[in-house]
């Protein structure tokens, strides 16, 4: 494969004094999309905020490309090309669609994501631009965060639960959409409960439980049972 | 026609009212931090512009030249240095150090300038006036002083809906860590903000030590007006601030019309009976 251009070394997180990730150590390299999959409560969102730099207390290492990311702020983060599509979508409500997606564009990084290449992907957005962003429906929601997250032109996107509260016929659509979304060489990392969704998308998957890897392996050579064993722990 | 004469007078120190409350709201509004060293920050600004203004011999508002800029650096490294470091998810720290500031603020003063009232010097526009049929008598000064609060609360407006910076402003009140994760830095955004609310605030102070005289000591009861002037307009609505700030200047003119010693006591009433009323104030919050 190519190069690695995120790893996580022994990763542990805490929120307090409590410890939410164990050992946790992740590999993704460029143009490569993982996923991470696991119960409630295994650590799924908590390994996305630690890599953001939302987290407090992070043991042991985070590297981009070669270079330490551990210390820094999360926007400081988000200016090195690491953009995340939040759980719960997140926009920002008392701001327009469209104000929305410019928010994540003030990055100005270079790239092939501008408003107009953002419009044509989902062409919904275009028509509701002026709309305050909390009178979309569920799933223009989440194409307007996925579009704020691509206006940063990253080279790595995080997915936190996509599908979370959408009708399945939009999932269907969003992930039809994936695939243009993650092109030109970006990487991604996805985090999804839906397993089989998690395992379509991704060339590898980490199995998280109670804090620590479980499992990992390439998407399309893990046997359901090595995953249900590995989900649920049993 | 004197009730009129009054509730114009009203009207016109109802602009100055709204910009004691302007810079308290954009805070506000931003970092949900209610910045109790607002009044003292105001009589400040005024001993600056006096300072300035006499020892280079400067009209009032020329000294702004050297007023704004210096509270606005001002402002943004008291936010960088002290008050980033205050807030969090408990609302007593900032309340706890802004108060500290106040009183900081309230003794330097004393101990600079002394006691003793101070007033800055405009010339001839503090007692020119205009003349209208059935005489009515509107003074210049006042009359540019509401016109300036107009333009600026218009420029607040402006930069808080229609500029990038005020996207960012919005973006943070909304939700700092998903501002974070947008590339936001939430001290420096905080720190922008806090500048221009000392902008407004070096205004408000060369406008008040030019209408009425000013001691180290006036700072609180200027804050009072200001929050009043916010609560009944409405949080987070600048329009409604204007609105508010006009409310309590008619109130008080007409308190004081009716007996000298209701001046300050109508207007403290009228903001009762609109939070009694209207707890939220009476216009809403604008999203968008």
């Amino acid at each position: 494969m190519h190069k690695k251009i995120l790893e996580t070394k022994n990763l542990n997180a805490f929120y307090g004094d409590f410890q939410a990730l164990f050992d946790v150590s992740i590999d993704l390299f460029e143009g490569e999309i993982i996923s991470i999959i696991g119960a409630n409560g295994a650590g799924k969102s908590t390994f996305m905020k630690a890599v953001t730099g939302l987290l407090a207390k992070v043991e042991n290492d985070i590297n981009l490309k070669g270079k330490s990311i551990k210390n820094l702020r999360a926007d400081e983060i988000a200016k090195k090309g690491i953009a995340m599509v939040p759980e719960g979508r997140k926009l920002f409500p008392s701001l327009s669609v469209e104000e929305n997606l410019l928010i994540g564009g003030q990055i100005n990084r270079i790239g092939p994501w501008n408003l107009t290449s953002i419009y044509k992907l989902f062409p919904d957005l275009y028509e509701k631009k002026n709309m305050p962003s909390n009178l979309l429906s569920g799933g223009q929601q989440q194409m307007a965060a996925i579009g704020r997250a691509l206006m940063s032109n990253p080279e790595i996107i995080l997915f936190d639960e996509i599908s979370l509260g959408l009708a399945p016929i939009i999932i269907k659509k969003i992930y039809q959409n994936l695939p243009d979304v993650i092109k030109d060489g970006m990487s991604a990392i996805v985090v999804e409960q839906d397993i089989s969704k998690a395992i379509e998308i991704s060339n590898r998957v980490y199995c998280l439980q109670e804090g620590k890897i479980a499992l990992s392996g390439n998407s399309n050579k893990l046997t359901r049972e090595e995953i249900s064993k590995a989900y649920f722990g049993m | 026609m004197d009730w009129i004469n009054s509730i114009i007078q009203g009207i016109l120190v109802g602009g100055l009212y709204a910009l004691f409350a302007a810079g308290l709201s954009l805070i506000f509004g931003v970092m949900r931090l209610v910045n109790i060293a607002h009044g003292d920050l105001i009589i400040l600004s005024a001993f600056l512009g006096l300072t300035v203004s006499t020892s280079l011999n400067l009209h009032p508002f020329a000294s702004l030249i050297v007023v704004l800029p210096i509270m606005g650096v001002f402002g943004y490294l008291l936010q960088r240095g002290i008050l980033n470091k205050t807030l969090g998810n408990d609302i007593l720290p900032p309340l706890l150090v802004t108060f500290g500031l106040s009183v900081i603020i309230q003794n330097g003063l004393m101990e600079l300038y002394t006691a003793d009232p101070q007033k800055m010097n405009a010339g001839n526009i503090e007692v020119a006036s205009l003349s209208l049929p059935g005489g009515l008598n509107i003074g210049w000064f006042p009359l540019l002083m509401f016109i300036i609060s107009i333009i600026i609360i218009g420029t607040l407006q402006f930069i808080f809906y229609k500029t990038a910076l005020g996207r960012a402003f919005r973006a943070t009140s909304d939700d700092q860590e998903i501002a974070q994760l947008m590339g936001l830095s939430k001290n420096h955004i905080f720190g922008l903000a806090m500048a221009i609310s000392m902008i407004v605030v070096a205004i408000a102070g060369i406008f008040l030590g030019i209408r009425t005289s000013f001691d180290p000591a006036a700072g609180p009861s200027r804050l009072i007006f200001g929050f009043e002037a916010v609560i009944i307009g409405g949080l987070g609505n600048l329009w409604g601030t204007l609105i508010g700030g006009i409310i309590l200047g008619v109130s008080q003119n007409i308190g004081a019309k009716i007996n000298p010693g209701w001046q300050l006591l109508a207007g403290h009433v009228a903001f009762l009976v609109v939070l009694a009323v209207r707890p939220k104030g009476l216009f809403h919050r604008i999203d968008g």
